[in-house]
């Protein structure tokens, strides 16, 4: 069975492989890198801020370019449902399909300035090697999540509108709402209620990992003081990659499970 | 061949699908017709395992399919859908490749239909850049190609040029000779007329007529197959 999935997936990268969108997006991570490191000063610096692009970039581009190729899949899909393969493995290949070029865009495009420069500095590559890792996760569970929009909404202006909508909730308002909160509880012991509220949000866990790995946790809000305080050392790190493997798995799992229900 | 019992599918709060009952024989040709909203599409993604049946049951050679693991019987199965649409970067013989090799296909490929429908020349293109008649023929083509027992042709014709369309009948036409079942839908009675075995008339998510052509055309005491269809959708709706 997994040799249905190694082929779907092949045919999947070599239709992806040859697009546009693809190279525009390893581009953008090359530019933005190799901008960075120019322009930063130092490796540590240039890793911080391409953190905070990568945050914001990587589940933008992720989930509006996923749910427009499931639409886009759509017809094609079907006629794969009618051969005798099964649904599981097919949802599998698809899923492949599409996570890794992504995942192989982003690591692309930031790896290749830092190697030209013979890897950058010493001291900075697991830092980087963090980074690689959490922009392969969030790829991961947001390519996830568009399937599992994209199978639900029937209406591609919808689904597209509900992606951008998970982005925005995630990606932007959710730190505003943190904020509030500590603003108007600021007086009562809430470090619980933040850190399950990080726990929430894969790209806030991401960025509180990563801080973490950097020692700058204290430098980024009042979740990243009250996560290191928690968590100082490697628990804290256990802890949320654990947690971010579960927002890898949990949207797999509910995607595929859409995926061999549904009535196409 | 194909034994379809009480079929029912609901779409949320409307039945499509509301107990259809059909017989095809081995080696018959035949045509579903009914007015749009019938259920005729449905019929046929139930058949092919696309939608799941509410109710029902299916037999294909008295083997009852249906769950969604449940793959093997498709192998059998040569599927056109209405609309083509591929991988735009890929070419029609990567398409084909990749099918064949998703099947794990023998050699034994049926591409009679390529050489006939001039697909030669457009084999290494990509996709995309093939115009919409030229994707239906890389879609008629993949439902021939792994010599299927069971033909479904969802409005095969739709779209194609006069020259095109007649050689994909043919080919219809020869593949039934080959024993092959053959299940199509078309809003084109000519075309069911000069293929057809039998058609099934859809109406409201029921089978309202099941026969040969010319039982139809004569129990409404019309000429041809659209005249009596129509006589049959006037008096059913009255």
């Amino acid at each position: 069975m997994t040799g249905v999935v190694r082929r779907v997936v092949r045919s999947q990268l070599r239709d992806a492989l040859r697009s546009r969108w693809l190279a525009v997006y390893a581009l953008f991570f090359v530019l933005l890198t190799d901008g960075l490191l120019r322009f930063s000063g130092s490796d540590a610096k240039a890793i911080l801020s391409l953190t905070t692009v990568v945050l914001i970039v990587i589940p933008l581009i992720t989930l509006v370019l996923s749910t427009i190729s499931v639409y886009n899949a759509r017809e094609f899909t079907e006629v794969l449902l009618a051969q005798p393969i099964r649904r599981s493995s097919l949802f599998a290949g698809l899923y492949l399909g599409l996570t890794l070029p992504l995942a192989g865009g982003f690591v692309a495009g930031v790896a290749l300035p830092f190697l030209v420069r013979g890897g950058g500095e010493p001291s900075q590559r697991a830092a980087l090697l963090t980074l690689l890792a959490i922009g392969v996760v969030l790829t991961s569970t947001f390519t996830a999540i568009a399937f599992w929009i994209a199978l639900r909404a029937e209406d591609r202006l919808r689904g597209l509108a509900t992606a951008l909508g998970v982005w925005l909730v995630l990606g932007l308002l959710y730190d505003g709402a943190v904020l509030v909160v500590v603003a108007m509880f600021g007086d009562y012991p809430i470090e619980r209620p933040l850190l399950a509220m990080t726990f929430a949000n894969p790209i806030d866990l991401g960025r509180m990992l990563m801080l973490l790995r950097m020692d700058v946790a204290a430098l980024m809000g009042y979740t990243g003081a009250v996560f290191q305080r928690f968590f100082a050392g490697a628990p804290g790190i256990a802890l949320a990659s654990a947690a971010l493997a579960g927002w890898v798995l949990v949207p797999i799992a509910l995607g595929a499970r859409l995926f061999r229900r549904k009535d196409f | 061949m194909i034994k379809i019992t009480h079929l029912a599918k609901r779409f949320g709060r409307i039945d499509v699908l509301r107990g259809v009952d059909l017989r095809i024989a081995r080696g018959h040709v035949v045509g579903l017709v009914g007015p749009n909203g019938a259920g005729k599409t449905t019929l046929i993604k139930t058949l092919l395992g696309l939608t799941h049946a509410d109710g029902g049951m299916i037999r294909i050679d008295d083997e009852p399919i249906g769950g969604s693991e449940d793959v093997a019987y498709r192998a059998q199965i040569g599927y056109m859908p209405q609309i083509a649409r591929f991988p735009e970067n890929l070419s029609a013989a990567e398409l084909f490749a990749m099918l064949r090799d998703l099947r794990g296909a023998s050699t034994n490929l049926d591409e009679e239909l390529v050489t006939k429908l001039g697909l030669e020349s457009q084999l290494d293109k990509p996709l995309r850049v093939l115009s919409g008649g030229t994707r239906q023929k890389v879609n008629a083509c993949l439902a021939f190609l792994f010599r299927p027992k069971l033909l479904i042709l969802d409005e095969p014709t739709a779209g194609l040029d006069p020259l095109s369309s007649a050689i994909l009948k043919d080919k219809i036409l020869a593949a039934r000779s080959e024993g092959t079942t053959v299940v199509i839908t078309s809003h084109i009675m000519s075309e069911l007329e000069e293929l057809c075995d039998e058609v099934a008339f859809l109406l409201d998510g029921v089978v309202r007529f099941m026969g040969p052509v010319r039982e139809l055309t004569s129990s409404t005491r019309q000429a041809n197959l659209e005249r009596a269809i129509a006589a049959l959708m006037i008096r059913e709706v009255a």
